[in-house]
């Protein structure tokens, strides 16, 4: 899947001129603070709104062109859309939504049929009820069910777990990447959570104030330091990918080799050989001058400073290359006049803590796999 | 009841019902377009719907009679053309009572449409639904309790029609004698008090029943558009 996205819209009190590329499948994150221009650059990509200018191209056909007067209506564009809100009908019971833009699909045949779909988001026992009787997590499973049966060859989500607790909003995500990884859609996902974004998401387009500050992988966007104030210091943190190489039955842990060294985490219940990501925050990551001896942490990766950013307040942050990777640890700045800490100057990572994001990490199956639509155009 | 109380009554309601459901498609789509649209003339047009409503009844029977009879432009050449004639006909009173009770049924469509969230169109668009299929599959059910609503009031407000119908079609027994002229025409009458007595008696349980009814079907409506 490609997208070419390039939009200037005026909203009065706020203009948005972004544009980015993608060229991979998979999940792509527009990420960014409330009022970033998130929800306007998606709303033009489905033709909700009308650009003021620029361009919507979706696998090089041109959906959106100010510069032709190109503007194919929303409901002939085969984009589906997943809001906030669900926008369930509420005249009609759920097995009558999910089927609604089904009905209308003129024959192109949705990636995954009805039942093994209605059977992956666990709504089988709601297909009487109406959208009324439903909670918030079962609304979103049949939103989002109802999108993908219309057979779209995009799927935007507009902050699809906004609303819900986080129990909701694991369940939600691990079908996520079940319909990522089993119907193969790509998706562009709307998310101002970094957890949400660095599970899910395969690249990342970084937004700010209506314009775009970065986009590239998720790997690479994660380890830029200069990208910390906008993703936010508390959470921040690198995502990397990494391979299980080993299990350790009796202290229940796994190894996780990253291009940099080599991690013990909490059992993973996955074979040896299968790819993860991870997440560290910079907030777990310590320095050392000197290989820590004594010292509880389990994982101690080598690597260089490569950059530093310094901040006002007691912090700042340290980028670490470790092999092909980057770690970034967040230290004070007296650590770092104590230890006489500059770029260019080895050091140990000591890693309190890491989360282990998903299956799928770098050159994984479903980054490799090219969509195939079943009914050609 | 007489014979012809009962034909009143019959009448009456036969009016009523011609009056409302031919106004109906006009409402529903006179409704959408102030609900929903924005374009010059919106105004005008939200004023004209509503005159009925603030304009004398009697002025409104003149105007239709001036604009319908025969011998007026418009009228003789329905005549003419369709041989059609309002004028001193069971028709003309239904189109006399359309008219007055068309803001009753504008009105509430108009409220319930405005009361749909906006978003379920937008959705729908996405699920590749164009313009007339989301107006029939999203809006008109969800508006489905407004226009219950507004065809019950504008069935009661036919059937009370009074002014318009006696200006413009005349008091003709067993064709433009509704219930509210059978009435005035008995008190006129000497000696009719107790048949007023027993058509406004009618009148009454007509009224009850009607909102009785338009009670209950509002409430199935509710309970089937899950709201």
């Amino acid at each position: 899947m490609s997208l070419e996205i390039a939009i200037r819209h005026d909203l009065g009190d706020f203009q948005v001129n972004a544009s980015f590329g993608v060229n991979e499948p998979g999940i792509t994150a527009l990420f960014g603070p409330s009022g970033a221009g998130k929800s306007t650059i998606i709303a033009a990509m489905a033709g909700l709104i009308t650009p003021d200018r620029g361009h919507v191209r979706i696998d090089g056909e041109t959906l959106f062109d100010s510069a032709d007067g190109t503007n194919i209506a929303a409901e002939r564009r085969q984009i589906g859309y997943v809001f906030q809100e669900s926008r369930l009908f509420p005249h009609m019971d759920v097995r009558r939504n999910l089927t609604f833009g089904a009905r209308r699909a003129s024959g192109r045949s949705a990636a995954i049929a009805f039942e093994p779909l209605v059977e992956l988001l666990g709504i089988g026992h709601l297909l009487q009820r109406k959208p009324v009787n439903l909670s918030g997590g079962e609304r979103q499973r049949v939103a989002l069910g109802r999108a993908v049966l219309a057979a779209p060859r995009l799927l935007l989500l507009d902050e699809p777990l906004a609303a819900l607790d986080q129990a909701r909003r694991q369940e939600i995500m691990s079908m996520l990447e079940q319909l990522r990884d089993v119907a193969r859609i790509p998706m562009v996902y709307v998310s101002h959570a970094l957890d949400e974004v660095t599970r899910l998401a395969d690249h990342m387009v970084v937004l700010d104030h209506g314009t775009v500050a970065a986009s590239d992988t998720v790997y690479a966007i994660t380890s830029r330091i200069d990208l910390f104030p906008l993703t936010g210091r508390f959470e921040a943190g690198s995502v990397l990918p990494g391979q299980i190489v080993e299990h350790d039955v009796k202290h229940h842990l796994s190894a996780v080799e990253i291009s940099g060294g080599r991690l013990w985490v909490p059992r993973i219940d996955r074979p040896e050989g299968a790819q993860v990501r991870i997440r560290v925050r910079a907030r777990d990551v310590m320095l050392a001058t000197a290989p820590p001896a004594d010292i509880s942490a389990n994982n101690i990766v080598a690597g260089t400073i490569s950059a530093v950013r310094r901040d006002d307040g007691a912090y700042l942050d340290v980028r670490v290359a470790c092999g092909s990777d980057h770690l970034i640890a967040r230290i004070t700045h007296r650590s770092l006049a104590r230890l006489g800490l500059s770029e260019g100057q080895p050091v140990h990572a000591v890693i309190k803590s890491v989360t282990v994001e998903r299956d799928g990490g770098r050159g994984s199956g479903h980054t490799q796999a090219s969509i195939q639509r079943r009914v050609p155009k | 009841m007489t014979d012809a109380e009962i034909e009143a009554l019959l009448l009456s309601l036969r009016i009523a019902l011609v009056a409302v459901t031919g106004a109906l498609p006009f409402a529903v789509a006179i409704a959408w377009l102030l609900a929903r649209t924005r374009f010059p003339g919106r105004v005008l047009l939200d004023g004209l719907v509503h005159l009925p409503l603030v304009l004398p009844p009697v002025v409104m029977g003149y105007l239709l009679l001036v604009s319908l009879g025969t011998n007026a432009p418009v009228g003789g050449w329905l005549l003419e053309t369709f041989g059609i004639r309002f004028v001193f006909s069971w028709t003309g009173a239904a189109l006399a009572a359309a008219i007055i009770s068309f803001p009753f049924q504008v009105r509430a469509i108009r409220l319930a449409m405005e009361a749909i969230d906006p978003g379920l169109d937008a959705a729908a668009r996405t699920l590749g639904a164009g313009p007339l299929d989301r107006f029939f599959s999203i809006t008109l059910p969800l508006a489905l309790p407004g226009i219950i609503a507004g065809a019950i009031t504008a069935f009661a407000a036919s059937l009370g029609e009074f002014g318009a119908i006696i200006t413009f079609v005349s008091n003709i027994p067993g064709e433009t004698r509704t219930l509210p002229l059978a009435i005035y025409t008995a008190i006129q009458s000497p000696g009719g008090e107790a048949a007023a007595a027993r058509l406004a008696g009618l009148a009454i349980a007509l009224a009850l029943a009607g909102l009785i009814l338009s009670e209950a079907a509002a409430r199935r409506v509710r309970s089937l558009s899950g709201s």
